[in-house]
């Protein structure tokens, strides 16, 4: 049995993922005794120049793209904005209307109500209520005013995994440009930007086991994009400010770490995803699984509990020192739930009574039984209070 | 976020449960706000001689009900009718302001429980303004 007064169980990787020790190592020397500015001429900057050189050629690796398609930015967010805002801007003369799916990370579809107020057209893609984009719905929608498609290659709440090559295979089948999102696929699914029709790709740090606010986007070479960041000439003259030197090395060790063995790693993961599926399933009645059953991110298991509110199974959870996520309106101060589990069909119930939890590294098998253990009282606690729970319904008896 | 007292109070609430018998039933909220209450009364002369309720929502919600059910015991109905949820609020020791919606559920479902009572004894309900928990717009879709 987990021992959970010495640590907490972490299951929210999607939220963000601890830093690997390797990574710490090989950010350690460039805060203080190879601090020198990468664009000072001197011989003291190589070091930290070199040290820009070889991550950027690290993340190249991880998706099959040259070095020099690869540009570092500030995060997810950031590398989306610049990717949706740049793309179209550019390309305006062109056509003014961008395609996304409802189901994106609110850094793409908060950019996308940005660029219609600027007087763009926006068309969101429906999703199947396993939460997938059909690429037919991509052809549908894309007319000669298209000039990009904007779709993530894995979803951040329900793991959903999207079909990224045909989807960009339409785009370029039309002359638009795709961007995916990639931010949570990054080190669970295979890339090969070249194989999958990509041409701007946005990835973050600190979702695979490297430092906060680092991020970078994958360009096309050729592909048609403005400025976002206005300054100094770094990254080519595209992306203005001093390098986040320490950040940019950890981001490329990270992501070597995290591309090394997609595979085994996944399975790994998966395992222990797919017995805490089960026992949660067949632990807990009035229970669902939301989002695709095998199209789905190894370390990603969703529920939705009838009758119960997500924030409180949450709360319930932190005071036995696990630490999840839900997709409950209460959490999040809007009184919405998540538009993704309302776009994949789900009753407003259903959707405030959701329960994210992302395995990562540290994980064990031991923390997958301490959550079984622990996950059905507290389900049936408050289904005890819910004036929703049928007579009898969905309770386990008391202990 | 939440203050210890209102962990506390969601973690170990009172007064939690149906009431077969009750005099007065209230209930308000619904599940696209992601809170619901409903307030059984007791009444014995013109005081709530016993009070459950049962909540589905957050936290504020579960805390505020368990809080406000413990306050009105006791109170006569014109006492109960007149508690707000600012009162609510303070005995828990504050809100985040974000939660301070799911604490006007709590006094809301008061309100009907007694405006149940009254309808019940064939007395005209007190008028209880609807506060509502959602606001009136709904909220556009992204
Ligand atoms: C799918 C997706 N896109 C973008 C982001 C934003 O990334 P960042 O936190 O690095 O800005 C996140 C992180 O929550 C995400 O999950
Ligand atoms: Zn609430």
């Amino acid at each position: 049995m987990n021992d959970q007064a010495d640590r907490p169980v972490y299951m929210d990787h999607a939220a963000t993922t601890f830093m690997k020790p390797e990574v710490l190592a090989a950010m350690a020397p460039y805060f203080s005794q190879y601090f020198g500015n990468p664009s000072s001429l001197y011989r003291f900057s190589g070091e930290p120049r070199k040290g820009v050189d070889a991550a950027r050629r690290q993340v190249a690796a991880a998706l099959g793209a040259n070095p020099e398609e690869i540009y570092f930015c500030a995060g997810g967010s950031e590398a989306d904005n610049w990717a949706i805002k740049g793309v179209a801007l550019a390309n305006r003369k062109r056509g003014d209307h961008i395609i996304t799916s409802a189901i994106e990370h609110h850094a793409v579809l908060h950019t996308c109500e940005w660029l219609k107020r600027q007087g763009f057209l926006v068309t969101y893609l429906p999703v199947d209520e396993f939460g997938r984009v059909d690429p037919g719905s991509v052809e549908e929608a894309i007319t000669d005013r298209t000039t990009l498609v904007s779709v993530m290659t894995a979803n951040n709440e329900i793991g959903t995994i999207q079909p990224v090559a045909e989807i960009g295979r339409v785009a370029h089948d039309h002359g638009a440009l795709f961007h995916t999102d990639a931010v949570q696929a990054v080190g669970a699914v295979p890339i090969d930007v070249d194989a999958m029709n990509i041409d701007l790709l946005s990835l973050s740090g600190h979702k695979f086991y490297g430092p906060k606010g680092t991020g970078a986007l994958y360009v096309r070479r050729g592909t048609r994009l403005e400025n976002l960041v206005h300054g100094g000439g770094q990254e080519r003259g595209r992306r203005a400010g001093t390098e986040n030197v320490p950040g940019i090395v950890g981001l490329g060790r990270a992501i070597e770490l995290a591309t090394a063995d997609i595979e085994g790693h996944n399975r790994r993961i998966a395992a222990m995803r797919d017995r805490l599926i089960r026992g949660v399933l067949g632990s807990i009645p009035d229970a669902r699984l939301n989002g695709h059953p095998t199209e789905r991110l190894a370390n990603n298991a969703n529920f939705s509990f009838r009758y119960v509110e997500g924030e409180s199974i949450l709360l319930l959870l932190d005071a036995q020192g696990i630490c999840a996520s839900t997709g409950s309106a209460c959490s999040s101060g809007s009184l919405e739930p998540s538009h993704v589990l309302l776009a994949t069909g789900l009753s407003h119930e259903e959707a405030h009574g959701s329960l994210r939890l992302t395995l990562g590294d540290a994980n064990t098998e031991d923390d997958v039984d301490y959550v079984l253990s622990v996950l059905p009282d507290v389900i049936g606690r408050l289904r005890r209070i819910s004036p929703l729970t049928p007579p009898g319904a969905g309770v386990r008896e008391v202990d | 976020m939440y203050t210890e007292r209102v962990i506390a109070e969601f973690t170990n609430p009172e007064n939690v449960g149906e009431m077969a018998d009750a005099d007065g039933v209230g209930e308000v909220g619904s599940p696209t706000c992601g809170d619901i209450m409903k307030i059984y009364l007791k009444v014995e002369g013109d005081r709530i001689a016993d009070v459950r309720f049962q909540t589905f929502g957050c936290a504020a919600a579960i805390a505020s009900s368990s809080m406000a059910t413990r306050m009105i015991r006791g109170m006569t109905l014109a006492e109960a009718w007149s508690l707000s949820n600012g009162d609510v609020v303070e005995s828990l020791g504050g809100l985040p302001p974000a939660k301070v919606h799911c604490s006007v559920l709590a006094s809301d479902a008061i309100r009907a429980a007694i405006n149940d009572w009254r309808t019940r004894q064939g007395l005209p309900p007190w008028d209880a303004g609807s506060r509502g928990c959602c606001g009136e717009a709904e909220p556009e879709n992204g």
